[in-house]
């Protein structure tokens, strides 16, 4: 068999595909973080619990109304961007012009009293969620079996991702968006409704983090421990790619979904602290992030 | 960040700990002592539903059975929640046996915690029951006088599930291990069943604990490896997750949950599940006793059956009200070995276990059943799992007395 670097050709390809899969789950959740820090410099510490509550929502939607996962892949994001924009209007929203910390130390707070609820009402075994109908099975490859429902959420990540960048890059609402921190007064000025538009912002952010969470949901159980679980290592993922990068977090969380894999493959034990090691260096060498603006 | 983050988490912690432990049970009553049992566990975390309230419920209940026949003392039951910190769960007893008055701490699972726990029930001659920590230690290399290990521990669990699965053929073996005590330990006795009924151990992923929640990578080396056993050395959520990853990748392998309790069952649906092997020392639908138990408790705790950790708070607290009973409560409260010794002196019997013996290390003797969890057709109801498969008795389920390494123990 074909070798590299001493490891079969085979494992090593089968291995980067499972590294591509968690990295469209890194992907897409930095790409919500990315998105709220660039335009409303919000440490959004909630993120993972936001995620979480996605999953939540999408099994509740399941087992109390009926609701299956393709209404969910729609509904689930709504419902909690929603709450998302509640949390944005009553409590973060205050905090605009206070520093980060603040923000930080706030949105912490909502995830810690958001996953005790979850934990409070559902549990902590995690509940199981089916695959749907449309997307069970898996192909062999020859070097592996591939699951149907995982090649759907690299595919479906990876889409969301691009659509998400093309709105902010090339769009006049995107430009409007980017304007609006760089000089809100002056955006004001032209008749734009700036709060509404950083609300409306941090409502879609919150959703793409939920529809991550519906996405893991048929993957990982429905466990309200499962945001606290990413949160750290997506917040690593921001910071590699540059704080308030988009398409430094998409390229960033695929990239390191993939070092990740291979440590994963080589040397288990490592696994958890690839990221961190390589965040250390990317910041000793580009403190601003492999595609931030130094400020 | 980290750092906030720790302050932060240490903060709550302090908050949380306050406010579970002003959980109580009035039983008060003017002039006579008061025996205190505080029941110690991860109410907010990963553990939770294999022990948390349910633990407490269940000790309530044997207090509530055994009330009639207290002898000249009341007792009171009080709940904290330990985190899976060893140093929450240090803390907190330390306190409760120096300042709150607390006579047996009970429960405390998570092996490091536990590890913990002991240590301070040791150094202040303190009474500890455990239940829900896997370590074979705690009547091995770190006994005490003054401690009882009830319902399950690695060795126990090594043994029947790994001694069955290779007398079944699975000879080859590789695990999916959590990086930790608890699951290096449960890796280490079960490579010495497997070798010793010459079977092979082909490999080992070792992954990190908490923090892993895809374990394709490792299915797949597992696979790759050509074992015919999964072993997975791990708890919890991480053993749902592990097998959930299992059937997607249709992996061709027999997995062997080495650490498995009716409530993960439950959370994997039997659609998953079925076919699995795992070992309890406890299961609701055992016999009338564990029936007639399980329908008692059943109301207070409607969401989370009793599984083998919930049965043994129950069943040791009955045990350990027997034992004050016999030397009174002014020597219980003298020293925590005077209570153990009692323990130790006399057989246990209780609807969950039915008869046994705790020997001189602490270890509490009973049977352990090897389970296989039931096709979704088999099963005709609610929490109906389990078929026996095979039944270890008690004088063979555990390590041998001599092989412990007990200091107190003379071989």
């Amino acid at each position: 068999m074909l070798s590299i670097l001493g490891y079969n050709a085979g494992p090593l390809l089968a291995q980067s595909i499972l590294g591509l899969i968690n990295g469209a789950f890194y992907a897409l959740l930095s790409l919500g973080l990315a998105v709220i820090f660039g335009l409303l410099n919000i440490i959004n510490f909630a993120h993972g619990a936001l995620y979480m509550l996605g999953a939540v929502v999408s099994w509740v939607l399941l087992n109390h109304l009926g609701l299956g996962y393709w209404p969910s892949l729609l509904l689930a994001p709504l419902i909690v961007g929603a709450f998302g924009i509640v949390l944005e209007r009553l409590f973060i929203s205050k905090l605009y012009k206070l520093d980060h910390l603040y923000g930080l130390l706030l949105t912490f707070g909502i995830a810690l009293i958001v996953e005790g609820l979850a934990r409070n009402e559902f549990g902590s075994s995690g509940m199981s969620y089916a695959v749907p109908e449309a997307l069970r099975g898996a192909t062999r490859l020859g070097f592996m079996i591939m699951p149907t429902y995982r090649l759907w959420v690299v595919v479906a990540s990876f889409v969301t991702c691009i659509a998400t960048w093309f709105v902010l890059e090339k769009t006049s609402l995107g430009a409007t968006l980017r304007a609006a921190t760089e000089n809100a007064a002056l955006v004001q000025a032209f008749g734009v409704n700036v709060p509404r538009l950083i609300t409306l912002t941090y409502g879609a952010g919150v959703a793409l983090a939920a529809l991550a969470g519906v996405m893991a949901a048929p993957v990982y159980s429905v466990n309200p421990g499962m945001g606290s679980n990413v949160i750290i290592v997506v917040f690593a993922v921001v910071v590699i790619g540059g704080m308030g990068s988009i398409l430094g977090s998409i390229l960033t969380g695929f990239g390191l979904g993939l070092i990740e894999g291979f440590t994963k493959f080589v040397y288990p034990q490592g696994s958890g602290v690839v990221v961190f090691v390589l965040m250390v260096i990317v910041l000793l060498l580009r403190p601003a992030g492999l595609f931030g603006k130094a400020a | 960040m980290e750092l906030s983050r720790r302050a932060l988490l240490g903060t709550t912690a302090a908050v949380a700990t306050a406010a579970a432990t002003g959980a109580t049970t009035p039983a008060r009553a003017q002039g006579k002592p008061v025996i205190k049992i505080g029941v110690l566990n991860d109410a907010s975390g990963p553990y939770r539903d294999t022990g948390g309230k349910s633990s407490f419920i269940c000790t309530q209940q044997a207090v509530e059975e055994f009330a009639s026949h207290l002898n000249g003392y009341t007792v009171e039951v009080i709940y904290g929640d330990h985190q899976n910190k060893p140093d929450v769960g240090a803390g907190l007893a330390r306190q409760w046996y120096d300042r709150d008055g607390v006579d047996m701490i009970l429960d405390v699972p998570t092996s490091s915690v536990a590890l913990a726990v002991a240590g301070v029930a040791k150094e202040k001659n303190k009474c500890h029951v455990n239940i829900g920590a896997a370590t074979a230690d705690l009547t091995g290399k770190a006994c005490a006088p003054s401690i009882v290990h009830w319902s399950y521990d690695t060795y126990m669990l090594a043994k029947s599930t790994g001694g069955a699965t290779v007398k079944a053929g699975g000879d080859t073996w590789f695990f999916i291990t959590a990086d930790y005590a608890f699951g290096q330990q449960l890796q280490r006795d079960t490579t010495s069943f497997v070798t010793a009924a010459h079977g092979k151990v082909l490999g080992a992923a070792p992954y990190p604990f908490p923090s892993t929640t895809d374990f394709s990578s490792f299915l797949l080396q597992a696979q790759g490896s050509g074992a015919k056993v999964l072993g997975l050395c791990n708890a919890g959520g991480d053993t749902v997750n592990s097998i959930k990853q299992a059937k997607e990748f249709g992996l061709e392998m027999k997995i062997a949950a080495m650490l498995m309790f009716i409530t993960d069952v439950n959370a994997l649906g039997l659609e998953t599940a079925q076919g699995l092997r795992l070992t309890e020392s406890f299961y609701w639908d055992l016999n009338d006793g564990t029936r007639a138990f399980t329908n008692r408790v059943k109301p207070k705790t409607p969401d989370n059956w009793p599984n083998m950790i919930h049965a043994g708070c129950y069943a040791s607290t009955l045990h350990f009200l027997k034992a004050i009973n016999k030397i009174g409560p002014t020597a219980a409260k003298a020293a925590g070995s005077n209570i153990v010794d009692a323990m130790k002196s006399i057989p246990t019997e209780d609807d969950c276990f039915g008869k046994g013996s705790i020997r001189q290390d602490g270890l509490a003797l009973f049977p352990s059943y090897l389970f296989e969890v039931k096709k979704p057709s088999e099963s005709k109801g609610k929490w109906d799992y389990y078929k026996t498969v095979v039944t270890t008795p008690a004088a063979e389920a555990w390590r041998p007395l001599s092989e412990g390494g007990c200091y107190f123990i003379k071989s």
